[in-house]
């Protein structure tokens, strides 16, 4: 069975910049940070992080009521943004329900804050009395996935991948082969996250959030850089239309990329440990399912969060497949690190890197730890055209997963 | 509380709840027709009839037969007047 070439025609971010890609690169081409001091971690007691990257001034009424009531905050960034990104596909609502249309949507879990407003209601007297009908709704592991599908009409396959921190990318690697074995012409895909206290304790009790910058929220998280002290964790959401390319030439829609290359590998070293031989693996098999060379990519989009191991083990990985050759950056200085979306967000916005000609830099990389320096960093906005470019995400829990997106050519 | 502010509470806690117009609140108003409402409503109507009043009404009959705004007026002010009858 011939595979079918997939590309991408739409994307939408919710962002801690608000709303759009163009908001997106706007921000991160001026190299500002989303990260704020969050007032109230300071209240919960043994957390140390008091910084976190949200999502600002996102209205979810615009979403109609019957949508809405089964949405928390992560399904609202999702349909948004899938909205967004089906308008800039240019597709009619009579296409996206027709049937051969489906969603790969995932989160790390399903809404936290509507599972700890559920419990704490019924801690007080022991009764689901009160309980509203939209509450399973919305703590459903596939509750964004369902809730777009739902908004959106969409009458194809639903899955709702969830591996933490490789989510967005997983989803849009399952979805693109989806597409390239003819299971689907269309697919929505990514990740989406709203942030809890509960996601900065998991890092912070494992000594992996950052610390050091509650008074300059600016400054952290600082990937590859020496005085780097762990993540940020951040919310939000990126949704990208997938289709084939089929589809999308006899449609004659915008082509952004195309997606060549997509792996996913499990690490068993560790559950929360990143190791880089096993990351280096699944770039590898990215690569082969792409059927090119380590001498065919020009960037890499590091998953790089900023943690002292994490960011040494995928600096080894990228050197022992690349060398010093390809230039690399990590967003998540700017964006923090915001879970299941944050591999979406940052594959739209290495594809505009691709469609801008212009790389961005690490935010924060002011000096870099001489354990990450054996790959060449972008420390500034640079103009330079690059055709192929490898997104990474790797997650707790040992999920790794690498993309890769070409400019797309006949 | 008297009958008209009875209604007029719950005109008030559903047109919230649901975010209706509340110029639409007419008591001949269908609540799936009319109103937009569907069966997951029906359950956090109840549950908002039940905190706006502090009675238990989940397990009766009579919700079946509710058509209209003007039946959950009629059930409402039935209720109420049971309750303060027979004080438990």
């Amino acid at each position: 069975m011939p595979l079918k070439r997939v590309v991408i025609t739409g994307m939408g971010a919710i962002s801690p910049f608000g709303r759009g890609v163009d908001i997106l690169m706007n921000a991160l081409l001026r190299g500002e940070s989303g990260v704020r001091i969050l007032p109230e971690l300071a209240d919960i007691r043994g957390i140390r992080t008091r910084v976190a990257a949200l999502v600002p001034g996102v209205d979810p009424g615009e979403i109609p009521r019957k949508y809405r009531r089964s949405m928390s905050a992560m399904s609202v960034f999702a349909a948004l943004a899938a909205g967004d990104a089906i308008a800039q596909g240019g597709l009619s609502g009579e296409q996206v329900r027709g049937g051969r249309f489906g969603v790969s949507i995932g989160s790390t879990i399903g809404s936290p804050r509507t599972t700890q407003a559920f419990f704490d209601d019924f801690r007080t007297d022991n009764s689901v009395e009160r309980m509203k009908s939209g509450v399973f709704f919305q703590i459903m592991n596939h509750s964004c996935a369902a809730n777009v599908a739902h908004m959106f009409g969409i009458t194809g396959r639903t899955v709702a991948p969830a591996a933490a921190c490789s989510t967005g990318s997983l989803a849009v690697g399952y979805g693109a082969e989806m597409i390239s074995m003819g299971k689907q012409d269309f697919m929505l895909c990514g990740g989406a996250d709203e942030f809890h206290p509960l996601t900065a304790a998991t890092f912070d009790i494992m000594n992996a959030a950052s610390t050091r910058f509650n008074e300059s929220p600016g400054k952290t998280p600082r990937p590859f850089d020496r005085d780097r002290d762990g993540v940020v964790c951040a919310e939000g959401s990126g949704i990208l239309l997938l289709e084939s390319l089929d589809s999308a030439l006899r449609r004659n829609a915008g082509i952004l990329a195309e997606i060549v290359g997509f792996a996913s590998t499990s690490d068993p070293e560790s559950i929360a440990n990143p190791n880089a031989a096993n990351i280096a693996h699944c770039m590898r098999q990215a690569l082969l399912d792409a059927g090119i060379g380590p001498e065919g990519i020009d960037y890499v989009n590091a998953h790089a969060t900023g943690t002292e191991l994490g960011d040494i083990a995928e600096s080894e990985a990228i050197r022992s497949i690349f060398g010093d050759r390809v230039p690399t950056s990590s967003l998540k200085g700017n964006l923090g690190h915001a879970m299941a979306a944050s591999g979406s967000i940052e594959l739209e916005a290495s594809v505009e890197m691709m469609r801008r000609e212009t790389l961005l830099p690490t935010h924060n990389l002011d000096h870099v730890d001489p354990l990450c320096a054996s790959v060449t960093h972008v420390r500034k906005v640079t103009p330079r055209r690059v055709d192929t470019v490898m997104k990474n995400n790797f997650a707790l829990g040992g999920v790794n997963s690498s993309l890769i997106i070409r400019r797309f050519r006949q | 509380m008297t009958n008209q502010q009875i209604i007029e509470r719950i005109d008030r806690s559903i047109a919230e709840e649901f975010e209706i117009d509340p110029e639409e609140m007419k008591p001949e108003k269908t609540l799936f027709q009319d109103l937009g409402l569907d069966s997951l409503d029906i359950v956090d109507l109840v549950i908002v009839l039940e905190t706006a009043f502090r009675f238990k009404i989940r397990e009766e009959e009579g919700i079946r037969n509710i058509r209209t705004l003007g039946d959950i007026h009629a059930f409402v002010l039935q209720k109420k007047n049971e309750l303060e009858s027979n004080p438990r």
